[in-house]
Formats: C-alpha cells, sequence, structure tokens
C-alpha cells in the first residue's frame, strides 16, 4: 500500500498540529440532559459524544434480571450524520461489539451488586466522530455514571495511543486510526491501577506496544483531572445558585 | 462467554489450585490443552479446517465468490469473517441472529488476519473497482468447552493454507472461471493466543469452567515476525499493567508452538 498522507512531519508535529504525546482538547459537561437520572458531554477534537444513564430500574424483559446485582446495559451508537458518508442507524457488527467492550470497562467500576434485579441502562450517543469514539465514550459514559450517583470504585477513563510515521503517538484522531500503523485504546481506573479495557489493531513489536500502553496510561491520567474537574464543576455551579437565592432573602 | 452456573465449591477449587500453581484437568498455568487439526475434510469448501482444542470444538469453512470491491480499496479483494454458535455446541447456544459474543469472536479473528496482512488482498483483485474475489470465513463452532478464540483462529488458519482459488480468465470485461486451481496468497500467519486472569494469577487456554470463575481474559494475536497484530481484553474484571505487560511476553512463547502446528515450512 503506498503511503500518501505525512501523519506526523520531520519535526514531530501531526496533521493537527499537536506533538506526538499531546491530547487534543477536550470539553467535558456533566448533568445536561433533564430527564435522565445521569448525563454527561464531551468533546474530544471535533468528537462531539453524549452520554445518559437511567436506573437502577426495573429490568424489561423479566426474566434478564440477575438475584445477586444490578444487570448493566450499554448500547454504544453512531447518530447517521456523525461520519463522512450516511451510516445506517441499525447497529452495526462493531457498535455490537464496542458496546459489549465498553460495559464489560464499566462494570467492575460499579458496586452492581447494590442493587439486585434491577438494570442500570448506558446509552452513548456519538454525534460526530472524529477517531477514538470508544475511549471518549468510556470517559463521557462514567461521568453519567456518577452523576447519576452510582456508587463506584473509580472513574473510568479511557484514551488511545498507537503508532504513525514511526513515532508513538497520543490520543488518535480519525485519520491517524485510518491510516496511522497501529490503535491501542486504554480504559483505566487510576486509583485502583487496574485495566478495564485494552484492544490492539495494526502490527506492533512487543516493545513498541509497551511504549504505547504506558503513553495512552499517561493520558488517561490527565483526562482522569478533567473527569474530576467536571464532576466538581456541577455542585459547584448548584452550590453558588443556592447561595444567590439565600443572599436575595 | 455465557454463563453455565458452576457451583461455588468447584469455583473455589479451580480457584485455590491456580493459586498453588496447579489446574484442576493436571496442566500446568501456561500449558494449551491437547490440539488436533484437521484440514481439508469439506471437499465443496475451497479451504476448510477443524481444530480441537480438549474438548473444544471448531470448523472453519472458507468460500470464495465473485463481486464488488469496497469503493475505497477498488485494488483489493474483500475478507470477511462470520461465526455462528451453533446450537448443538452448548446448552447455551440459541439459533436466532448472531448476539455480542459471536460477533466478538468474529471480529477478534478477523482482526488477527485483516492487521497482519496474511492474506495479500491486492492479489484477490480482478478488475479493479470492478470484480474482486470474496473471501468468507465462515467459523461454526460445534462445541464449547472455552476458549472459542484461540481455537477459531487457528482453524481460520488452517482453512487459510489449504485454500485454493478457482482459475479465470477475462474475456470482453467478463470474468469466465476455467478448471483447476491455484493457491491463495497467504504470505503471513497470526496466532491467536488467549490468558484468563484468575485470582491474580494468569492461565493459557482457559477451559469453560475456567472462563466461569476468570475476572478478564486477554487475546493476544502474533503475527510470524513476533510482532503484536491484534489484542482484545475480555469479561467484567480487570488487570493490571504488570499483568499486561507478563501476558504479552507468555503469548509470545507460545504463539510460536501453535503455529509450528499450522505451518510446517514457516
Amino acid at each position: 500500500m503506498s503511503k500518501k498522507i505525512k501523519l506526523v512531519d520531520e519535526n514531530g508535529v501531526r496533521t493537527d498540529g499537536r506533538k506526538p504525546d499531546e491530547l487534543r482538547p477536550i470539553k467535558l459537561e456533566v448533568g445536561i440532559l433533564s430527564n435522565a437520572d445521569g448525563s454527561a458531554y464531551i468533546e474530544q477534537g471535533k468528537n462531539k459524544i453524549l452520554a445518559a444513564v437511567y436506573g437502577p430500574r426495573e429490568v424489561h424483559p423479566r426474566h434478564l434480571a440477575l438475584p445477586d446485582r444490578a444487570l448493566l446495559r450499554c448500547r454504544y451508537h453512531m447518530a447517521p450524520f456523525s461520519v463522512q458518508e450516511r451510516k445506517s442507524p441499525a447497529p452495526s457488527r462493531r457498535e455490537i461489539e464496542l458496546s459489549k467492550v465498553i460495559r464489560e470497562a464499566l462494570e467492575p467500576a460499579i458496586f452492581l451488586e447494590r442493587f439486585p434485579r434491577t438494570s442500570i441502562d448506558l446509552f452513548i450517543e456519538v454525534l460526530q466522530a472524529d477517531g477514538g469514539t470508544r475511549a471518549a465514550g468510556v470517559t463521557v459514559a462514567s461521568l453519567a455514571l456518577a452523576d447519576a450517583g452510582m456508587p463506584m470504585r473509580d472513574l473510568v477513563v479511557a484514551c488511545a495511543a498507537g503508532k504513525a510515521d514511526g513515532y508513538i503517538i497520543l490520543d488518535l484522531n480519525d485519520i491517524e486510526d485510518k491510516e496511522g500503523t497501529a490503535d491501542v485504546p486504554v480504559a483505566y481506573m487510576p486509583s485502583l491501577d487496574a485495566v478495564a479495557l485494552l484492544q490492539m489493531d495494526g502490527q506492533l513489536t512487543p516493545e513498541e506496544f509497551e511504549q504505547a500502553f504506558n503513553l495512552a496510561l499517561e493520558g488517561c491520567k490527565r483526562i482522569y483531572e478533567l473527569q474530576k474537574q467536571a464532576l466538581k464543576a456541577k455542585y459547584l455551579a448548584i452550590k453558588e445558585a443556592v447561595e444567590e437565592v439565600v443572599e436575595e432573602k | 462467554m455465557t454463563s453455565t452456573t458452576i457451583s461455588r465449591i468447584r469455583q473455589n477449587q479451580i480457584a485455590q489450585l491456580i493459586a498453588s500453581g496447579k489446574r484442576l484437568d493436571g496442566r500446568g498455568l501456561t500449558d494449551y490443552r491437547p490440539i488436533q487439526i484437521e484440514t481439508g475434510m469439506i471437499e465443496k469448501a475451497e479451504g476448510s479446517a477443524r481444530v480441537r482444542l480438549g474438548k473444544t470444538e471448531v470448523m472453519v469453512g472458507i468460500k470464495i465468490d465473485i463481486g464488488e470491491p469496497f469503493s475505497d480499496r477498488p485494488n483489493e479483494g474483500v475478507l470477511t469473517t462470520n461465526a455462528e454458535f451453533v446450537p448443538l455446541a452448548s446448552p447455551e447456544f440459541e439459533a436466532g441472529p448472531p448476539g455480542e459474543d459471536s460477533v466478538e469472536l468474529a471480529r477478534v479473528v478477523d482482526r488477527g488476519i485483516r492487521e497482519s496482512k496474511a492474506v495479500d488482498l491486492e492479489k484477490l483483485c480482478i478488475i479493479p473497482g470492478k470484480k474482486v474475489f470474496i473471501l468468507f470465513i465462515d467459523i461454526y463452532v460445534l462445541n464449547h468447552d472455552g476458549n472459542l478464540i484461540d481455537a477459531s483462529a487457528l482453524a481460520a488458519l488452517a482453512a487459510l493454507t489449504n485454500t485454493k482459488i478457482f482459475k479465470y480468465e477475462v474475456k470482453e470485461g467478463e470474468v469466465k472461471i476455467k478448471p483447476g486451481f491455484e493457491e491463495l496468497p497467504l504470505v503471513n500467519f497470526p496466532v491467536a493466543v488467549t490468558l484468563a486472569d484468575i485470582d491474580g494469577k494468569l492461565v493459557v487456554d482457559p477451559w469453560l469452567d475456567e472462563e466461569e470463575v476468570m475476572n478478564a481474559r486477554l487475546t493476544i494475536s502474533f503475527d510470524k515476525d513476533g510482532k503484536i497484530c491484534a489484542m482484545q481484553k475480555g469479561g467484567s474484571g480487570t488487570l493490571s499493567p504488570q499483568q499486561i505487560i507478563e501476558a504479552v511476553r507468555i503469548a509470545r512463547e507460545k504463539s510460536e508452538e501453535l503455529r509450528k502446528l499450522v505451518v510446517k515450512k514457516a
């Protein structure tokens, strides 16, 4: 295959002007949908993703209920207009797989055993996709769970690393994901030092994998700080609103 | 995978044995179950193989058709992988559309083959942009006793090694099939190795009861040059970064052993 596009130039600058170990700009908001028990929104580069949590609530259909813990259900879905060529709204095989790995990344964080015979339903809607949507999806979903007041062992945060033009790079954008050498998405719970999601495609030597994996963990730790800030920001806003009312009286 | 409930006593027994470095079926922690590979038993398929991994049994059939390429890859043949959890293979399997476990299985096997560029897809192009060979890899699970990913990846590779493509000629833009066959352009040999974490210990090739007890599993696919070409963590537990690096080291060694079973010449 002939490589037409230079993903990292000789000065180590990427197509969007970033350095190899630099994250894209990230914006996080918590508690933005009024109907959901918990919700959050993320912008990471051109990614725009919404997550909402409903539950713990009664399980439908009932026979799926688990006697000793809550059933976590997760749907990762891309809007038809989220990509260049319209995507059919029916769930693709990719979306089915991603829903599964994202669920398995979040399950270990939640104290599901506190809510037997209930379901916790998590919906992730990708409004615009720009590479790394599963990682951004995990990051935003765990904020939505926290916003729903779910008892959790830690926030789950995710970030990808990979390789392009010989460089190990952090937080791949769409073109780096498609044309690059490899992509390693990782989800992590920093205070437990536990990896909750790990996938890879492309080609890496074991040594390169270790570098990319460690870089992804580093990226996770940086995004973790933003997650905590976003959660706190919501409660600060509430506190300020309450104080205003009190002062008026 | 889907849960066949096993008793707490047995779960504890499995975990306690593993903690002391042993396994219920007598294997060491990094041993595979006995592996048997047969190829070419389905004469009507262009390629076929059956792998027995202990009691787990998987058949892969490869069919080849002529069709249109993807618009963004006009010079390449098409590779598609599908997995069927045939209801006769397990009390947990039901007929119907593919569930998320079978979609995951097919996609992990597919990723190993695709990312290692095992099949030279450019050689499967007949008329650029119009006609290419389509390679259908169908994974058929016949008996489920754990570690379907490794058994399926091995069966897929074995089936690819004996796949033949029919000869053809192009006359006035039409593809005519001629008698005789050619070898499939197979240029890499990806092998998947799955490890399970049970109470903090890594074991290779978990069987069904171990899958019931495991926290999480990690599948790592290696190509013939010892490069990693696919990875997948599964299960609703976590792994530590140290375990992951350790798993890569073990899997790399095991992948060499497995590849020798399929590829005699490499």
